[in-house]
Formats: C-alpha cells, sequence, structure tokens
C-alpha cells in the first residue's frame, strides 16, 4: 500500500476544493425551477462561499510559519506561499462580496458563478505552491477553465461571450507554450522538479553551460507566464477581456490570476532557473519596460474605464517585473509589497467603477463618470484616493509600492531601468488624474443612479482606509513581504 | 532636546481640523460658516504656536532645533524626523501666516463647496510645514509631492475658466520633476545608507556622482521656483487659481524649490553646485530680464504678477548661488518679504476680481477716486515690489546684488537691470488700473476696502515695513544658520579642489 502523504501543508486547499464541491451539490439539489429560486440559491451558496473563504483565509493563517512541502515534494507551503494565499483568498473574497448585487441586477444571478470563483482559487492556490512543473501547471489549468467561464458568465451578452472566447483561444495558447517550454526543460534536465533544478543550475554541482534548448524551454514558460500577468507583448487579450467581461469578473481578473501569476514568475525565475539570472533578466527588463511603456501611453486615449483601468494594470505589470529584473531578494520584496498594494487600490478602483449605475444599466464610460462629487461625495472621495495611489503620489501607498520597487533597482544600479519607471509614472499620471478631473471638475450631466450598493461602499471604505493610512504602519506589510521573499531566496 | 513636539502640533493640527470640518453636518449655510471659522480658527491656533517657534528659537546656533525623532520604517532607516534651524524656521513663519490670510480672503468669494476649500486649505498647511520642517529626505519627499493633490484640487475646482488645462499642467510639470528627485534620494540613500538630513549634510558624495544628483535635484527646484525655461505653468496656474491658491502658490510653494536649493543642493552637492553655478546664473539672469518684459506686455493682472514673481525667484536663484552671506541671507530675504509682497498683490487683484469678476488691465483706471484706501495698499505692496527702500523688497534686492558683486560683478549688473524693469512694469501697472479718470460704467459703482479686507491687509502692511526698516529682528535667526553652510560649503569645495590638485 502507497504512503498516505502528508496532507497538513495543503489543508486550505483541500478544505476550498471540499467545500466547492458540495457548494455544486448543494446548488443542483435546490432544485430552483423558477427565477427567484435560481436568486434565491445564489445568493445562498454566494453567502457560503464567502464564509468559506474567510475560513480557508483562518487555515493557511494557521498553517503558515515555516516550510514544509507534500506529495513527494510537489506541493510546497512556505511564508512566500502563505503571503501569497492570504492576499489571493481577500481578493477573491471581496470579489464575491461585490459581485452579489452586480449579478442580481443584470439577472445572471446563478450558483454556478460562486462555485467557479471558488475552484479559479483554489487553482491560484494551487498555483503559488506549485514545486514541480506539473503541478504549477495543473493549477494553472484548474485556474484557467474556471476563469474562461466566468468571463463569459453573462452570456446573453455578446461582448461577454467574445471576451470569454478570446480569453479561452489566447489562454490555450499560452498554456501550450507553457507546457512545451516545461517539455524542453524535461527533455534537457531530465527532471520536472524545482528543487533538482535549482541544485542543476547554481551552487558546486552547477552545470557550466546550460544547454540552449532549455533556455528556450526557459523563454517559452516564460512567455506563458508573461501572458497571465499580461506582460507586453503578450498583452493584446487584456483590454478586451476587461472591456467584455462583467465588471466584478474584471475586478477578479485584475487580482487574483495575476497575483498567482506573478507568484509562479518569481517562484520559477528565483527558485529553479535562479542561477540563469544572466539568461533571462535582459527578457524581463525588457518586458518591463515595454509593459510600463504601453501602459502610460495607450491608456491615455481610452474612453471606457475598464478599458482604461487594463493599460493601467499593464502598467502596474511592468513597474512590479522591475523587482524581479533586479532578482535580488530586496526586489522580491518590493514585489510582493507593490502586489499587496495594488490589490486594494485596484479593487477598490473597481468598487468605485461598479456604483456606475443608470437604472439597471451599467454604463462605463469616463464622461458618464462626470460631477461625481455632486451626486456620490464619498464615492468620489474614494476614487481620488485611488487614482492619486496608483499615480503614485505620496502619502498614499501606491507611492510606497514605487518606492519599494525603485529603491532596490537603484541600489542594484539600475539606474535606466527605474528613469524609464518614474517617466511612464507620470504619463501615467496623465490619465489618473484625468479621471479626478472628470470628477470633480466637470459639471454632472445625467447623475448616476442613488444610493450606492452596501456591500459596494463597505469594500469602497475598507479598502480606500488601507490606501490612505498605510503611511501610519508600514511595518507589518514590509515584515510579511520581507519573510515571504526570504524564504523563496532560502530555498 | 525639547520634549514638546512643537513641530509636530504646528504640522498637525491643520490636519485636526480638516478633519473636524469634515465631519461638520447639517443645513447648507450653517455649515459653510461652522466651516469656515473652524479653518479660520485652527490656523489662527497654528500661527500663534508659531510665533512661540520664533520666541524660543536659539539663534546662536546653527543646529537643529525642536528635533523629533520617532523611527519609522526601521528595516530601512527611515525615520519621522522633524526639526528646524535658520533657514527653515522663517519659512514655516511664512506658511502659518499665510494661511489665515488666505482664509480671510476667501470668506466671501468662495461660495460652492466651502468645507472641502477649507478642508484642503487645512491639509495644503499641513504640508507645507511638513515640506519646512522635515528633516528626513523620504518625509520632506512625501509632504513635497503630498502638495500636489490639495493644489491640483484648488486649481481645478475653484478656478477660472481655463482651470482644467492649468491644473494638469501645474500637475505634471511638478510631478515629472520631482520623480527625478526620488530616483536621487533612493541613490543617496543606496551610497550613504541613511536618508536622514542631518547626516547627509556633513556626507560627501564622489564627484561624478554629485554632477548627477545635482542634476535630478535642479529638475525638482528649477520646476518649482521656476526658473526659465520651466516657468510657463506658473502664469497658467495663477491666472486661474482662486485667489487663495495664488496667495500660497506665490508665497509658499514658490519657496519649496528656494529652500530646497539651499538645503540639499548647495551642502551635499557642493562641488557640483560650483560647477553649475554658471548655468544658474545664466539661467536667472534670463529670467529677471525676459519675465520682466513679458510681464511689461501682459494683459491681465495676475498674469503679470506672475511674471513678476518669476523675475523675483530669479534675484533669490542668484543669492543663493553666489555662496557669499550677504547673497544666500539676501536670497532668504527676498523669498520671505516676496512670499509677503506677492501673496498681498494677489489678494490686490483678487479684491477688484470679486467686485467686477475681470482682471484685464485694461477694464480698469481711475480706481482712486473710488477707493481710496484700496489705492493706498496697492501702492504700499506695488512700491515694496519694486524694492523701495524702506520696505522688505529692498532689503533682500540688496543684499542678493551685494553679493552677487562680491561673486561676479556682470551678474550684478545684469541683475540690477531687472530692478529698473520691475519698477517700470509695476508703476505702469499701477498707472493704468489706480490713476486716470474715472470713465468705466461698472466702476462707478465699487466699494472701497471692507472691514474684513482692511484686516486682511493690516498684518502685512506692518510686515513689510518692519521687514524694511528692521531688517536684523530676520536676520539675526538666520545668520549663524548660513554661515555655517558656506563654511561647510567653501571647505568641501577646497578640500575638493586640492584632492584634483594633489593627484
Amino acid at each position: 500500500m502507497a504512503e498516505v502523504p502528508n496532507l497538513a501543508p495543503a489543508l486550505p486547499e483541500i478544505f476550498i476544493a471540499v467545500i466547492a464541491m458540495a457548494l455544486l451539490m448543494l446548488g443542483v439539489f435546490q432544485n430552483a425551477s423558477d427565477k427567484e429560486g435560481e436568486v434565491r440559491t445564489a445568493q445562498l451558496v454566494t453567502k457560503l462561499g464567502i464564509v468559506s473563504l474567510v475560513l480557508a483565509l483562518m487555515l493557511v493563517a494557521t498553517v503558515s510559519g515555516g516550510v514544509m512541502s507534500s506529495f513527494g515534494g510537489m506541493f510546497i507551503s512556505d511564508p512566500f506561499a502563505v503571503y501569497f494565499k492570504v492576499l489571493i483568498l481577500i481578493a477573491s473574497t471581496l470579489t464575491l462580496v461585490l459581485s452579489r448585487d452586480y449579478l442580481e441586477r443584470l439577472g445572471i444571478a446563478r450558483f454556478e458563478y460562486a462555485v467557479l470563483v471558488l475552484f479559479a482559487t483554489l487553482g491560484m492556490l494551487m498555483m503559488v505552491s506549485a514545486n514541480n512543473l506539473m503541478s504549477l501547471y495543473l493549477g494553472l489549468e484548474m485556474q484557467s477553465l474556471s476563469l474562461y467561464v466566468i468571463a463569459s458568465f453573462h452570456r446573453d451578452d455578446s461582448r461577454s461571450t467574445e471576451a470569454g472566447l478570446k480569453y479561452f483561444v489566447l489562454g490555450a495558447v499560452a498554456s501550450g507554450m507553457l507546457l512545451y517550454g516545461s517539455s524542453l526543460v524535461y527533455g534537457f534536465s531530465g527532471t520536472t522538479d524545482f528543487d533538482l533544478l535549482s541544485v542543476m543550475f547554481s551552487g558546486e554541482h552547477a552545470i557550466p553551460d546550460a544547454p540552449v534548448g532549455l533556455i528556450v524551454g526557459i523563454v517559452f514558460i516564460l512567455a506563458g507566464l508573461s501572458f497571465k500577468v499580461s506582460a507586453v507583448p503578450f498583452h493584446m487579450w487584456t483590454p478586451d477581456v476587461y472591456e467584455g467581461a462583467p465588471t466584478p469578473v474584471t475586478a477578479f481578473f485584475s487580482v487574483g490570476p495575476k497575483l498567482a501569476a506573478f507568484a509562479l514568475l518569481l517562484r520559477v525565475m528565483i527558485g529553479p532557473f535562479g542561477g540563469l539570472v544572466a539568461q533571462w533578466q535582459q527578457i524581463i527588463i525588457l518586458i518591463s519596460v515595454a509593459s510600463m511603456l504601453l501602459g502610460a501611453f495607450a491608456a491615455i486615449n481610452q474612453k471606457n474605464i475598464k478599458r482604461m483601468m487594463a493599460y493601467s494594470s499593464i502598467g502596474h505589470v511592468g513597474y512590479a517585473l522591475i523587482g524581479l529584473a533586479v532578482g535580488t531578494e530586496a526586489g522580491v520584496r518590493g514585489v510582493l509589497i507593490y502586489l499587496a498594494i495594488y490589490l486594494f487600490m485596484n479593487l477598490g478602483a473597481f468598487a468605485c467603477i461598479l456604483t456606475m449605475r443608470r437604472g439597471d444599466r451599467m454604463v462605463e464610460n469616463i464622461d458618464d463618470l462626470a460631477g461625481m462629487s455632486k451626486t456620490h461625495p464619498l464615492v468620489a472621495a474614494a476614487m481620488t484616493i485611488f487614482m492619486f495611489s496608483m499615480a503614485g503620489i505620496p502619502p498614499l501607498a501606491g507611492f510606497f509600492g514605487k518606492l519599494y520597487i525603485f529603491l532596490p533597482a537603484i541600489d542594484a544600479g539600475f539606474y535606466g531601468l527605474a528613469t524609464i519607471g518614474v517617466l511612464s509614472s507620470v504619463v501615467g499620471a496623465f490619465y489618473y488624474i484625468r479621471i479626478i478631473k472628470v470628477v470633480y471638475f466637470d459639471q454632472p450631466s445625467d447623475p448616476l443612479d442613488r444610493p450606492v450598493n452596501r456591500d459596494i461602499v463597505a469594500v469602497l471604505i475598507g479598502t480606500s482606509i488601507i490606501v490612505l493610512l498605510f503611511f501610519l504602519i508600514p511595518g507589518p506589510f514590509i515584515d510579511a513581504a520581507g519573510t515571504a521573499a526570504a524564504s523563496l531566496f532560502k530555498g | 532636546m525639547n520634549s514638546f513636539p512643537i513641530l509636530s502640533l504646528l504640522t498637525f493640527i491643520p490636519l485636526i481640523g480638516a478633519g473636524f470640518i469634515m465631519s461638520i453636518r447639517g443645513e447648507a449655510e450653517v455649515v459653510k460658516r461652522n466651516a469656515r471659522y473652524v479653518a479660520l480658527w485652527t490656523s489662527m491656533a497654528v500661527f500663534l504656536l508659531s510665533l512661540m517657534l520664533w520666541i524660543n528659537f536659539d539663534t546662536t546656533t546653527s543646529d537643529f532645533q525642536f528635533v523629533e525623532y520617532v523611527a519609522w520604517m526601521p528595516e530601512f532607516n527611515i525615520a519621522y524626523h522633524m526639526g528646524v534651524d535658520g533657514i527653515s524656521m522663517l519659512f514655516v513663519l511664512l506658511a502659518a501666516l499665510l494661511t489665515p490670510i488666505c482664509i480671510i480672503a476667501s470668506w466671501e468669494s468662495i461660495t460652492e463647496r466651502v468645507k472641502e476649500y477649507m478642508i484642503s486649505f487645512l491639509i495644503l498647511e499641513t504640508i507645507m510645514i511638513g515640506t519646512f520642517a522635515a528633516l528626513d529626505m523620504v518625509v520632506f519627499y512625501i509632504f513635497f509631492e503630498a502638495v500636489l493633490i490639495p493644489m491640483y484640487l484648488i486649481i481645478g475646482v475653484w478656478g477660472g475658466p481655463r482651470r482644467v488645462y492649468a491644473a494638469v499642467k501645474f500637475f505634471l510639470y511638478t510631478l515629472l520633476g520631482s520623480v527625478l528627485m526620488l530616483l536621487a534620494i533612493l541613490a543617496m540613500y543606496s551610497v550613504a545608507g541613511t536618508t536622514d538630513i542631518t547626516t547627509l549634510l556633513t556626507y560627501t558624495f564622489p564627484a561624478g556622482m554629485q554632477t548627477w544628483l545635482w542634476l535630478a535635484f535642479f529638475a525638482s527646484f528649477a520646476v518649482k521656483v521656476p526658473m526659465w525655461p520651466v516657468h510657463t505653468w506658473l502664469p497658467d496656474a495663477h491666472v486661474e487659481a482662486p485667489t487663495g491658491g495664488s496667495v500660497i502658490l506665490a508665497g509658499v510653494l514658490l519657496k519649496f524649490g528656494g529652500y530646497g536649493f539651499l538645503r540639499f543642493s548647495l551642502p551635499m552637492f557642493p562641488v557640483a553646485t560650483a560647477d553649475f553655478t554658471p548655468l544658474i546664473y545664466t539661467l536667472s539672469i534670463v529670467a529677471v530680464i525676459y519675465t520682466s518684459l513679458v510681464a511689461l506686455a501682459q494683459q491681465d493682472m495676475k498674469k503679470l504678477i506672475a511674471y513678476s514673481s518669476v523675475a523675483h525667484m530669479g534675484f533669490v536663484t542668484i543669492g543663493t548661488f553666489t555662496l557669499t552671506v550677504q547673497g544666500v541671507e539676501g536670497a532668504i530675504y527676498q523669498m520671505l518679504s516676496h512670499g509677503v509682497v506677492s501673496a498681498a498683490l494677489f489678494l490686490i487683484v483678487g479684491i477688484v476680481y470679486d467686485r467686477t469678476h475681470s482682471r484685464e488691465i485694461s477694464t480698469y483706471g481711475g480706481l482712486v477716486h473710488r477707493m481710496p484706501a484700496y489705492a493706498l495698499v496697492f501702492m504700499v505692496f506695488m512700491l515694496a515690489s519694486v524694492g523701495l527702500p524702506g520696505t522688505g523688497g529692498f532689503v533682500g534686492e540688496f543684499l542678493v546684488l551685494l553679493g552677487a558683486f562680491q561673486a561676479n560683478s556682470w551678474v550684478a549688473a545684469l541683475a540690477a537691470t531687472g530692478v529698473i524693469l520691475g519698477a517700470v512694469y509695476m508703476l505702469y501697472l499701477y498707472r493704468r488700473v489706480v490713476f486716470g479718470e474715472l470713465t468705466k460704467e461698472h466702476l462707478l459703482k465699487i466699494t472701497d476696502l471692507n472691514r474684513r479686507e482692511v484686516a486682511m491687509f493690516a498684518p502685512l502692511i506692518v510686515l513689510v515695513f518692519w521687514m524694511g526698516i528692521y531688517p536684523v529682528s530676520f536676520l539675526e535667526v538666520m545668520h549663524v544658520s548660513v554661515g555655517n553652510l558656506i563654511d561647510h560649503v567653501m571647505t568641501a569645495q577646497a578640500a575638493s579642489g586640492s584632492l584634483v590638485v594633489g593627484q
């Protein structure tokens, strides 16, 4: 009889898997026959989903501390993974909270939504903990397949279905590249295990010259992952999918999968291929510069706020990649802090976008925000905070994100990269302050609906307080990110 | 040193006031009135407290005083470190003085979103005082850059017809300059391992690095001062900003740049300072002469005063880089007197603008017949701006020219033409607005200063004469610190010179 693996490190994942399946059963056996019953079922399942995500968050907190691995070394739980899991679970929870009202209004409140979000979350958690190219791929696909479905969740809307299809086709190509890269790596190194790969390229037993085929494999893996974090030149799907997908789903896309893919990118590049920094560093620098510039310039002309946020997220990925390009522990810590801050300000901004509603119709043009400061002072103030924060104006959190990214970059002598970074942040500031201009300076044309849903207000207040007051107690954030980054480099 | 955290109180009392205003609820009119009063009393309290700062200031030492130190991000060695010396103390006072005056000036002219306006001004006060009192580069940078947020909103929400253009231009110009400074700060941190200003003041950076750091800081401060040719945001911002915004902009925010040169560029990069002094001289002289001529051609009163600000700040940069006691003290003095005088001039424009809603010079004429008190006040500040002996403007310009003459007599000669040109455009403005026949239809019923407006000008008039007649009370504050600064720069330059010779 085979030995039973140690399940303790994977407890949160197992918990979510079981809960997701149970909720699926629950939804099906509610046997809703009419529209009202469907909505009721959806409400119930969503609520239970939120509760279980919070419970999973607690579970993650309990398994934290120390490095544990399981399933023959394919699955690892270290402070790095825990850091990302906490962020991902926060993102998923807030997404479910933000979705409830929206889906009901659009008449697409079905219980499958919450279940799919749970499965996607499960996939992300697995990605974060993957310590083998195979478990990496499994987690990635688990996540992607669920996301393809929720992208087109508004199935009567042509834009939403188009978004889902586009995401699926391009995502499949990216997955294919990743898989091909993995097979090349396996072919030239004989293993898919991260620890073994790591030993192969660094330390005293390192092989002197990495075979070219292996480098090609790494490039393919990098391309696949760049697609998932929507870095230039693999970003083309982002604006269309962001625009077409239901807004709460877009909010989720902009944080959840990005966090998970970033975790993978960091772990794969620093861990197994850490010894090959010289080979991949230039690629990351190129991707980072291209993303920052494209994110800054392409967003200027956007009329649709979701498209603008798509380009903005591409730009933010570019900044975060600076930290990886630097390749030091401080750089990775910068990425971790940046992503945590990005999570809060981006979800907050999307919560603001979710309040843009006239009747039962959601409006998405930037001009529709005109004069919002008169009709919705609270939302307008929150929007201002998020936009200034994204532009990186102190004392808001976004500034500190940039600070901890540029600090290691300057320290390691990447002056050019840092200069391009700050200059493109000035260009980026233009479109962020344009939103503030529309909100505060323009006269209202056709006011948006009031009152705003309570869930959204709660998320707004929570995130804006974090963004606004980050500077008071940055310590815990920095410490957590520091421990997480250190654990990546130890291993 | 001092257990009473006076600088933190000065910095954060306005913020508490802002929080208080935010919580005001009720009927619209009551809210407006209460917001105005809370803002006024808060800023008055800050001003009185800032007088305590002056009274307790020790003028015999160049050390930082009223120092506060709290660890903030210990793993990065970044701390909340506050303190003032003879260079920064008077700027704190200036900011604390001008804020209540701005609030009085906006008492009746701002009727829309009064609550938000007052909150913005109090936040602005926090940021201004924080910038001058910060003794950590990162804390300084946070205050320095945070000023963009309230100022952007003040120009954009309460400004004139082209306010959006002006606000965005102001924001982007300033941001572009300051992000480069951020990189320089990070580079200094990576070399010196600290962002503490007191430590960095005595740290010697390699000469090659100094050049780059100096340029990065220059990018930021040159935009803030503003120096020619990056001054173009200033006329736009001034013209479109509400009166209170213009006053703060001209009175305090421009001084961030001059203060920055004195606090960072000179002592931290002395070698680069010596290399770049000709550049500064050239740009400043162009600013003094060219913008004076531009001012002469202006049709808009606010624009004229805005260009005159650029010219006056040109004197400041010349004085700063002469590296003589007279020049540097003159530069600081010029900043202080310009802070008072240009603030008053913008208030003067604001008064007629409130009554007629026009800033065009051609729509005025003969105001002296209806507004004698106004004409008198205008004359005082016009002459102070020209630099008439007996007013604050004279002392500053005189000291700067004295310093410049010691450093480079050509610079002094060219800068002195600016004084003449200044007299030309100010007197010409005054003649067109105040003198002549009162023929314009809409001016026949115009009213003279009311009590609120007199109260607003009274302290400024007292101050402008005080600064002109007895400058010692201000100069003694800065004397020791300036002397120390110049000694330090000279020693460092000499050391680097002998190093080159030695090789």
